[in-house]
């Protein structure tokens, strides 16, 4: 019995922080709402160099010399986003002469795995710089904490718990991409029409946070939200979903929080005969296709995998003891619209890449992308 | 007492005659979907929820087969991940490439129930651990060959058995490919389980390998064949699931524990010997009209996946108290 009490109240206890973190603040809103509106610092067209807000941080009294060896602790490989942003990642080392070695962990997906492989990197003493992509925020704050006393560490994409690293590189962030789909379909619809919200997962904050942008701006403009619903990123689910919706009444529009299955829902209204609605998609190539083909009144936030680029070339920078941008770099996030559109498609690229990669320049565009 | 207990038995039996519990199943599940929603008695309503059956009810048919004779086959999920990815990769967007790619994956679903047959019967790996072992290899030969991001679309001639309709039909105005590959898929397997030599011994084997062996069973060769129809049906899924939405990386998981679930709805016996192929394709109907439902109550996720757990138990301690009873 004790033993049962012991695991139940474990169990309370690793789900008290999950219900303790708010997705739907207020505050972090309008700052969001504020940073997609804001003129980003840096040079013009190349948005993984540029910046929001000007705070800066020193490094010139780290310590290193060049040429130094950079490890990255990486959540995985485990998407068609993450193959984009690591592909940015290991031709950006080619631009820098002052990163000798580098050395790539892949925790598959694993909190476990990725606090064994920081740990290990750390045993092993070759790192001079630790680049992190976390798999989740709570599991890898300790982790990361231990390896912020060993050497400078730059975390990006997801964040930590923890102001040690010299600096948190990340787009906008969740409610931004929230607010840019869902604010497109108010200004294209009138009060009262049809919603439906298609969820990937539940419970990962950038994913939880774009949710609640979305439905608060939906609702504030009295959209009629017909239903919320996981898709858990699968195809076939996603499609079955839409058509069960679209013989129970009429869709006016589609809002997702990821558009890797965009294609799948369209096809939806597709094969039983309807119009296609208006959608919010993501950058993916098959979406941004299809909206092209079939003229589609379409909007696609993005959550650029520049900012991969940007981890590297932040690791160069402490490196030569270069001032950067921190203790947050945020990046512009841009979305995707019928007036750029044009820009963004291209049938040499592989359905699945994500188009706002700012590779294009890159030396191997776009065979190393996987294009032709 | 035992007297009393079996007179109430018979008498069962004579007021309820052999109808699997399987289909009372299905039949409340669509009362009950048509009263959520009339429009699902027209064409488009119930034709739809059968192209979305068709891959689950093969894979259900063809996973009977290896439940029958004494095995588990859980490689089929990523053996339709490996379908779809591969297919994408090997067509390259070119259509004229459908109609080797086709003809290839079948043989890979072959090859992959030949090969899950060979380690359990010469090996003598318990099926659960070498189709486990083969489910975790094929997943990781998915994302090997496609780096985790496939570089092609399926062509259209590709998605033309899993997509598109044939229109003008009388009477039901058009169906489905799918549906018709179904139909057929449906009529071979059980054909073939119930009306051939082949089924009697998968059920000899099943029920007891010994004796059947004594009787002049080639035990290992119908164990392996019955794989490799699992195997096949497994591709030919993958086929209709990459037509139906396109390219995923993870389109199959999770549909080996769906095939078993469908097959043990339709009354199958978990250790052998026992199950059909109309009643599999029952229980998978029986599933998928479960989904839909919930799809329709507009349930939220977590009560959702409660429900679906709950109906799932309740149904199949209904189909082994009706076995209790009548002893078949």
């Amino acid at each position: 019995m004790r033993h049962i009490l012991m695991a139940v109240s474990a169990l309370a206890l690793s789900a008290l922080p999950l219900h303790a973190q708010n997705f739907d603040d207020p505050e972090e809103f309008a700052k969001q709402r504020d940073q997609l509106q804001a003129e980003p610092m840096g040079p013009e067209g190349q948005p993984w160099l540029q910046h929001i807000g000007g705070d800066m941080v020193e490094t010139a009294d780290l310590g290193l010399t060049a040429p130094a060896t950079v490890c990255f602790s990486n959540a995985g490989v485990n998407n068609p986003w993450r193959v984009v942003g690591y592909t940015n990642m290991t031709e950006e080392l080619a631009n820098h002469e002052s990163i000798g070695d580098f050395i790539h962990v892949d925790a598959e997906g694993s909190d476990d795995k990725q606090i064994a492989d920081i740990d290990d990197l750390l045993a092993g003493d070759d790192c001079d710089v630790m680049i992190v992509s976390p798999n989740t925020t709570a599991a890898l704050t300790p982790a990361v904490e231990r390896a912020c006393e060993a050497m400078p560490v730059i975390v990006f994409d997801r964040g930590v718990n923890t102001d040690c690293p010299v600096s948190f590189i990340h787009p906008v962030g969740g409610y931004g991409f929230g607010i840019q789909g869902a604010e497109f379909i108010v200004s294209q619809l009138d009060g009262g029409s049809d919603v439906l919200m298609l969820r990937i997962l539940p419970g990962v904050d950038v994913l939880e946070t774009r949710y609640s942008a979305g439905r608060r701006i939906l609702e504030e403009a009295s959209m009629n939200i017909v239903g919320a619903e996981f898709t858990d990123g699968d195809n076939a689910k996603t499609k079955s979903i839409v058509e069960d919706y679209l013989m129970r009444g009429d869709v006016d529009a589609v809002w997702m929080d990821a558009g890797a299955t965009a294609v799948a829902a369209i096809e939806a209204f597709e094969d039983s005969g309807y119009d296609i609605p208006v959608f919010v998609g993501e950058d993916q190539q098959d979406f941004l296709r299809k909206w092209q083909d079939e003229g589609l009144t379409a909007i696609a936030p993005t959550y650029p995998t520049y900012q991969w680029r940007t981890a590297v070339i932040a690791a160069a920078r402490v490196i030569e003891g270069e001032p950067l941008p921190g203790p947050e770099w945020v990046l512009p996030q841009p979305a995707i619209t019928q007036e750029n559109l044009d820009q963004f498609v291209n049938p040499a690229m592989p359905p699945l890449h994500y188009a706002m990669c700012g590779c294009e320049e890159m030396e191997n565009y776009p065979e190393a992308w996987g294009g032709n | 007492m035992t007297e009393k207990v079996s007179t109430r038995g018979t008498e069962k039996r004579r007021r309820l005659p052999q109808i699997n519990p399987v289909w009372v199943l299905l039949a409340a599940l669509i009362v009950a979907i048509i009263f959520m929603n009339p429009s699902f008695v027209e064409p488009t309503g119930y034709m739809n929820f059968l192209k979305r059956a068709a891959p689950l009810a093969i894979l259900a048919a063809g996973q009977v087969y290896v439940i029958v004779s004494g095995g588990f086959d859980l490689s089929v999920g990523s053996l339709i991940t490996l379908v779809v990815v591969g297919s994408s990769m090997l067509t390259n967007n070119d259509p004229a490439a459908t109609y080797w790619v086709i003809p290839l994956m079948l043989g890979l679903g072959l090859g992959v129930g030949a090969i899950n047959g060979l380690v359990v019967c010469f090996l003598r790996v318990p099926s659960l651990i070498a189709t486990l072992g083969m489910m975790i290899t094929l997943n990781g030969l998915a994302f090997l060959w496609s780096g985790g991001a496939p570089r092609g679309y399926l062509p259209d001639t590709f998605r033309f058995f899993g997509r598109e309709l044939i229109r003008d039909v009388p009477l039901v105005r058009f169906v489905p490919v799918s549906v018709v590959v179904l139909i057929v898929v449906g009529c071979v397997l059980a054909w073939l389980m119930h009306r051939t030599n082949l089924g009697r011994q998968v059920h000899a084997i099943g029920d007891n390998p010994v004796a059947a062996r004594l009787a002049g069973v080639a035990v290992n060769r119908v164990r392996i064949t019955a794989f490799m129809v699992s195997g096949l049906s497994g591709a030919i899924a993958g086929i209709l699931l990459g037509g139906f939405a396109g390219v995923s990386t993870d389109v199959g998981a999770g549909y080996e524990l769906q095939a078993i679930t469908a097959a043990v709805l339709g009354g199958a016996q978990l250790l052998g010997g026992r199950g059909s192929v109309p009643a599999a394709l029952g229980g998978a109907l029986a599933l998928t009209a479960i989904f839909t439902l919930l799809n329709f109550l507009g349930l939220p996720q977590p009560v959702r996946q409660v429900v679906q757990g709950l109906i799932l138990i309740a149904a199949v301690a209904l189909a082994m108290h009706r076995r209790k009873q009548t002893g078949n």
